[in-house]
């Protein structure tokens, strides 16, 4: 048995319990060598991207913030303009929630309704991790935040997260997906699918962080199967508009999700049970909408 | 030489630059006064008679995105924006020229808003003099044609890798009609060297695939910082001696680093960049009719700036004035400073006069140049400490 070499190579410098590096090499170990790669900035870039030991065994750019989808739209049209693209090279841009939801929403949107070339993958922990746990709008109803907090006047976050699955579908692009870092095999195969596609694709794949959820580092995986089993983060897929798969869950009420992470743990007093009820009702909205 | 001789919008001129150096992406944003160079470009793209892909995006924060993506992968890349638009695209910028990537755009002058206007002048352009990029200025529609094309040479020379901007005032040049001479695609796109040759690219193929942006830290952040300053050194060389390639090949030359116009003897010297030298020129060559010793110093390539070249140039003259069309709002005139910085440890150095002048569009036509050459003229060593500006034409009546 030979021992297979990851293309986001180990020596990285991610926290212990980190789920970015797992989604990234599944992703990479679908597409292959013949891939270019370009990330937001944010956590990914920080730890894998060190100046003489960068982990990339692949063509990587790192440009800014907000503008990931652009320039991975600039690559595909430099492999298109050069030869037709003749060796089938893929481009995968990764962008954090932050990237996605927030400061690079325009750029993506642009490169979504143009059709680009270009696999956009979201990684989602659900808060800006890379500056210190501050809140997104990718970041769920009321959960803490550094700056989101629970205080005399507030319960954490006032804002339900933001749908960027149904918000990328609505371009009309041809494949839609969510995956979570628990089921790593239903993520390649999602990949495998984007790859197919001739033009845009868009996977939003869950990476709980330990530091930022308030977890033990080894529960990483647990909490990712946690969450979609509340019905929290719906497994789903769109072809050409439609839904084509959905995951089904092994129900579970949101709590046994919620009062395992510091960032909810609030909401076990009582004085929040009105906020715990919303949390319940954001769940049993996604199980009645996909089927879950 | 194949050439033809047509009169025709300055757009259109450097559209078709553009074209002939088969640029391989243009990314594209409207804004005004650069559309029309887009515009002529689509219709290009709309024919068949672009060689590469022409991708109208969604903002021009995308479209400098777009072509740093492109260029990063080995294409000839191109965009062009104009003042809020420059702004927006600010940050990307910085990591093109940081990357070392040699795409070439035009900065169609025009002012910053507010009061929202769009007339020229160059505060868009100056307020990125420190992005990194070769920053070149041009008198004429000829001359923006003729440095488009050797944009591409000068930034992609392996000693330089430095993204390039073509500076041109909006309106004056790039809506102005005039007759220009266009030379044949073959022999343009063998004078910008055929395909680009990219120093280096992402390629998956490669054994040791390329990555650009990593994170650095002190022992060596710096020392990138210090490698663009020497590419900008390398530069100077090279942008003159593409310039005269460029005159040995099609037989116009406009100036290397500077153009001085009869300078040597020269009592008044004006500085300036951009469109307004072309009009300094003639009123230089009126007032010589008239006995005046007055001379024009164009500065072709504002970054690198050509500090020795100009303190070489007004080594004669008692007095030299600077026509300034941006503002460091809170030091005054930049131009002006940096002028001032390359002549101050020179012996017998002239004194330098700024003067405010275009600034949203404010005339500046051949009578307003003598009023400045008139006024310039009665500068000595001795006032010049209390009359080191002058907002030329400021309306009193409004501000007072």
């Amino acid at each position: 048995m030979t021992e297979k070499k990851n293309l986001l190579a180990s020596g990285h410098k991610a926290c212990p319990g980190c789920t970015v590096p797992i989604a990234v090499n599944k992703v990479l170990e679908a597409t292959g060598k013949n891939v270019i790669v370009v990330t937001a900035t944010g956590c990914l870039e920080t730890f894998t991207s060190l100046i003489d030991f960068s982990s990339w065994e692949v063509p990587w750019i790192t440009p800014l913030f907000e503008n990931a989808a652009a320039v991975g739209a600039g690559v595909a049209a430099a492999l298109e303009a050069k030869d037709g693209n003749e060796r089938d090279t893929k481009v995968v841009a990764f962008g954090g929630d932050g990237s996605t939801y927030d400061i690079g929403f325009g750029a993506l949107s642009g490169m979504l309704e143009r059709n680009d070339n270009v696999i956009y993958v979201c990684y989602d922990n659900e808060a800006y991790m890379n500056t210190g746990v501050q809140r997104s709008s990718g970041t769920p109803f009321a959960a803490t935040t550094t700056t989101s907090p629970c205080g005399e006047a507030s319960f954490g976050n006032i804002k339900y997260k933001k749908n960027m699955p149904e918000i990328a579908r609505a371009h009309g692009i041809h494949y839609v997906a969510t995956a979570a870092i628990s089921d790593l095999k239903d993520l390649k195969k999602k990949v495998e699918k984007a790859m197919a596609v001739k033009g845009a694709s868009y996977l939003h794949i869950l990476t709980p962080c330990n530091v930022g959820w308030g977890f033990p580092s080894e529960k990483s995986v647990e909490m990712a199967r946690l969450t979609v089993n509340a019905g929290l983060f719906p497994i789903i897929e769109y072809t050409d508009g439609e839904l084509t798969a959905v995951k089904k869950i092994k129900k579970i009420p949101v709590e046994d999700a919620l009062f395992v992470q510091k960032r909810f743990k609030h909401l076990k007093k009582d004085e929040y049970a009105q906020q715990l009820k919303q949390v319940q009702a954001i769940a049993d909205a996604n199980i009645a909408r996909y089927g879950l | 030489m194949g050439k033809t001789v047509k009169v025709m919008e300055g757009s259109m001129a450097v559209a078709n630059a553009i074209r002939s150096c088969k640029t391989d992406v243009i990314a594209a944003y409207p804004i005004s006064p650069q559309t029309h160079i887009v515009e002529y470009l689509s219709d290009f793209a709309a024919n068949g008679e672009l060689n590469g892909k022409y991708i109208n995006v969604d903002s021009e924060f995308s479209a400098s995105s777009f072509v740093y993506g492109a260029s990063a992968t080995g294409a000839r890349s191109y965009t062009a924006s104009s003042s809020q638009g420059l702004l927006l695209m600010t940050e990307v910028l910085y990591n093109i020229a940081g990357s070392r990537l040699p795409l070439v755009m035009t900065g169609v002058n025009r002012t910053v808003s507010p009061p929202i206007s769009i007339q020229p002048d160059h505060q868009d352009t100056m307020t990125l003099r420190d992005v990194g990029f070769i920053q070149l200025h041009v008198e004429s529609i000829q001359e923006a044609y003729d440095t488009h094309i050797q944009a591409f040479r000068i930034a992609e020379d392996h000693n330089v890798l430095l993204p390039v901007m073509v500076c041109m005032d909006g309106w004056i040049l790039t809506h102005a009609y005039e007759p220009v001479t266009i030379f044949d695609d073959a022999d343009v796109y063998k004078f910008v060297g055929g395909p680009i040759k990219p120093y280096q690219k992402m390629d998956p193929f490669d054994e040791k695939p390329v990555n650009y942006g990593c994170y650095a830290d002190e022992d060596k952040l710096m020392e990138f910082k210090y490698l663009i300053m020497e590419a900008h050194k390398n530069a100077e060389k090279v942008i003159e001696d593409v310039a005269l390639e460029y005159k040995e090949t099609f037989g116009h030359f406009a100036g290397g680093l500077i153009d001085a116009y009869r300078t040597e003897d020269a009592d008044v010297i004006l500085v300036g960049m951009g469109s307004v030298t072309g009009t300094i020129r003639c009123a230089v060559d009126e007032l010589r009719a008239e006995g005046k010793k007055v001379g024009l110093l164009k500065i072709r390539s504002f970054r690198p700036f050509p500090g020795r070249q100009i303190a070489a140039a007004c080594a004669g003259a008692r007095v030299v004035g600077v026509i300034d069309k941006a503002l460091s709002l809170g030091y005054g005139g930049v131009l002006g400073a940096e002028v001032k910085e390359a002549l101050c440890n020179q012996k017998n150095a002239p004194a330098v006069k700024d003067y405010i002048a275009g600034i949203g569009g404010k005339e500046v036509n051949r009578a307003v140049i003598k009023d400045i050459f008139a006024d310039a003229e009665k500068v000595t060593k001795e006032n010049i400490l209390d009359q080191e500006v002058m907002y030329v034409n400021l309306n009193r009546q409004f501000v007072e």
